[in-house]
């Protein structure tokens, strides 16, 4: 009986979520639904995200009431068959309740990241794998300007579920060491290679997020043979200009109140930047060596105001398959770099979107990598 | 990233910075442990609640000085050095013994920059535990801060995590002012997320714990995660308050204090310290002289009552600020409506 039963229970989104909110249902009681369809809408300390279903059926209950915190884990509905029985549902729930740990330390499934510093040509580099048991070509996220590898946490764990993913954090950010060297593309490029190298990678495929998209760029182009497939998210290098308010806002605001309005122009949906995404980004501010960093970085990439490193031309030599991904809305590099580029080059807009479509159309980004990645480029 | 306590986020700022800079030494009442006995025993304490554990065998006698147990000798030549070249950060043990150096601290270090004419500089810390709730009795359980905070010349940092805490013990040895660096002893143990990397947290710039719109709650040191508790659970009772963690004591955001009360009309202040001139009433001034027209109710202190701390459980349990004292407040200013004129 219980097989008609469907669990829903509190998502995990990131390695560090731990409980959630659950901000609002999407979906009424009562109505039917598909898989992927989104059914709730879950606030955790760092965003607020969609919840796709996980099964096709009828939403029987809503187990918690909206605004309710719940580790993850936590039973937050029911979707079962229209005839399945009240009873057999009570039944169930107390019976998920009875027996629900909850279980802090996350290690709920092999598909967990594991999170790790690398010696990279003397640089320590702080890298999170998951889902190392899949054969294939993994995937390698390089996150942007100020960014670090935790703007993958709704990226990684959706395609760990075919394909070894790898995400890092850039000399200059998060975790790794604050040493830029001359902070070009290039230098940023060489980087990334050396730790290919150093994780035994031969191949793989590379997503790449604003300044992670001009890296990949020029990875693609100074390493052709370890690069399979390009997927370029707001990439910088394909058009000239750049929000300066933003690299200088970023770069000067040390207080909440100045950084907010300054983080909002990253998304479409001013609400995603959240109390603990700003502290976190004022807390590695605060680091030893981060604002010589990013300095040394916009002065290279973005001096006198517009990108200094053009890199279109990548796209007329690399063989391998490119898409790039944009938000219609973005701010900070405006999508019309995704106009007029090669044919051979799948080119998706997100209306509604700002600069961090894997943050904030993330099922629909996932979607793309994976479909992409699957469709016989791998 | 990773877990540390209070005590080792301490002894990482301490680790980091003198690997840092040589300049930076430590000094102070059995800081290593071991010495002067016949055993032979080297760094067998790293302080009374081993916080500067480790650094003797890292950085030997020339950099981690165990001195004889007379505060006026030690910090008096804690005070020299800083004014001729060294970064020393000097361990008072109990904040309470201030009494025994405090000339060397108020009318010496706070001083020498002002008498110089700015051409003195005196890069000293003194780290002191201080507060009550630990069974230390009268003579080791005050909370002086304000004692310094009364003394131009001083900055005082009251950490209320470990993350606070190794931010601003780095921003302190790299101040080149004297710093009074207070830890309160009951939170040694208590344990968050502390960057491996060094980081410095800027003096005067008052952190926002939590963000509502009925009431501020202003919290110094260990009083910060109570007025957090209290304020999480005053949310559910549809009262949201904002939470203010000054830092420093010296300098004060009172900006920040005033944007605050501005917003919310409502002000309690939670000081664990004696209450006649203490923190609490600072802010009461500052906010009753520069915010009167945004108060909307009268402002709520929530202190000790003016007696030595006690040493019996049940009466320094009594003593202390408590979350439900704390929420008890925020519900009167809350509650509170000013009397139409007949």
């Amino acid at each position: 009986m219980s097989e008609t039963i469907t669990p829903i229970t509190m998502p995990k989104f990131g390695l560090a979520m731990t409980e959630g909110k659950l901000a609002s249902w999407s979906t009424p009681v009562g109505a039917t639904v598909k898989a992927g369809d989104e059914i709730a809408d879950i606030e955790t300390s760092k965003i607020t995200n969609g919840y796709e279903s996980p099964a096709a059926g009828v939403l029987r209950r809503q187990v918690a009431p909206e605004g309710e915190m719940l580790p993850v884990g936590a039973l937050i509905g029911i979707l079962a068959d229209a005839d399945v029985p009240d009873s057999d549902i009570d039944a169930f729930i107390s019976r998920f309740n009875e027996s629900f740990i909850s279980d802090d330390s996350g290690s709920a499934g092999n598909d967990e990241p594991t999170r790790k510093v690398t010696e990279v040509e003397n640089l320590k580099i702080s890298v999170q794998e998951s889902g190392s048991q899949h054969d294939g070509i993994p995937l390698l996220l390089i996150h942007g300007f100020g960014g670090d590898l935790t703007n993958w946490m709704m990226t990684q764990p959706a395609l760990t579920e075919t394909r070894r993913v790898i995400a890092f954090d850039l000399p200059g950010h998060g975790e790794s060491s604050k040493d830029v060297g001359d902070g070009s593309p290039v230098s940023f490029a060489t980087t990334v290679a050396a730790l290919a190298e150093v994780l035994d990678l031969q191949r793989v495929h590379v997503a790449g997020h604003s300044l992670g998209g001009a890296i990949a760029l020029e990875l693609a182009k100074t390493h052709p043979d370890l690069v399979a497939s390009l997927t370029l998210i707001a990439p910088a290098g394909l058009g000239q200009d750049i929000s300066m308010t933003f690299i200088n806002g970023f770069i000067e605001a040390d207080r909440r109140k100045t950084l907010e309005p300054v983080l909002q122009q990253l998304v479409h949906d001013k609400s995603l930047i959240t109390r603990q995404m700003i502290e976190s980004i004022i807390r590695y501010k605060r680091l030893d060596g981060v604002i010589p960093a990013l300095k040394t970085i916009a002065e290279t990439n973005f001096h006198d105001g517009r990108q200094a490193f053009p890199l279109r031309s990548v796209l007329e030599t690399y063989s391998g398959p490119v898409q790039v991904l944009w938000g219609e809305q973005d701010e900070i590099l405006s999508v019309a770099g995704s106009e007029d580029l090669p044919d051979a080059v799948t080119v998706i807009r997100y209306p509604d979107t700002g600069h961090m479509p894997q943050l904030e159309k993330s099922p629909d980004v996932n979607k793309a990598i994976k479909n992409f990645l699957d469709s016989g480029n791998s | 990233m990773s877990k540390k306590s209070f005590r080792q986020a301490i002894n990482e700022a301490l680790r980091q910075e003198m690997r840092r800079d040589p300049r930076v030494i430590i000094m102070g009442e059995d800081v290593a442990g071991g010495r002067g006995g016949t055993s032979g025993v080297q760094d067998a304490w790293g302080g009374v609640l081993g916080v500067t554990k480790g650094l003797l065998t890292e950085f030997g006698e020339d950099r981690v000085l165990d001195t004889p147990i007379s505060e006026a000798s030690y910090i008096g030549a804690a005070a020299g050095a800083a004014a001729t070249g060294l970064r020393p950060v000097a361990e008072l043990m109990f904040v309470d013994f201030v009494g025994c150096c405090l000339d060397q601290i108020m009318n010496q270090a706070a001083k020498f920059r002002y008498m110089f004419g700015g051409k003195a500089r005196t890069p000293l810390v003194i780290r002191a535990m201080y507060g009550a709730g630990f069974n230390a009795a009268a003579q080791h359980s005050q909370a002086l801060y304000p004692l310094f905070t009364h003394i131009p010349g001083l900055k005082v940092v009251v950490p209320s995590s470990p993350y606070e805490a190794k931010g601003l013990l780095i921003q302190a040895i790299r101040d080149d002012d004297p710093v009074i660096f207070l830890e309160n002893k009951v939170m040694y143990d208590e344990e968050e997320d502390v960057p491996d990397d060094p980081y410095t947290i800027p003096f005067g710039e008052a952190n926002l714990t939590r963000e509502g719109n009925d009431v501020t709650i202003v919290a110094f040191g260990r009083m910060v995660g109570f007025a957090n508790q209290a304020a999480d659970r005053l949310e559910k009772e549809g009262i949201s308050c904002t939470v203010i963690d000054p830092r420093t004591t010296s300098p004060l955001d009172s900006g920040t204090i005033l944007d605050c009360v501005a917003d919310t009309g409502r002000l309690v202040i939670v000081d664990e310290s004696s209450p006649r001139c203490n923190l609490a009433t600072d802010v009461a001034a500052l906010v009753a002289e520069e915010a009167f027209d945004a108060l909307k109710a009268p402002i709520r202190r929530v202190v000790p009552p003016h007696t030595p701390v006690p040493f019996a459980t049940i009466l320094e349990n009594l003593y202390l600020p408590s979350v439900e004292k704390i929420e008890a407040a925020v519900r009167s200013v809350a509650a509170y409506r000013v009397k139409e004129e007949v």
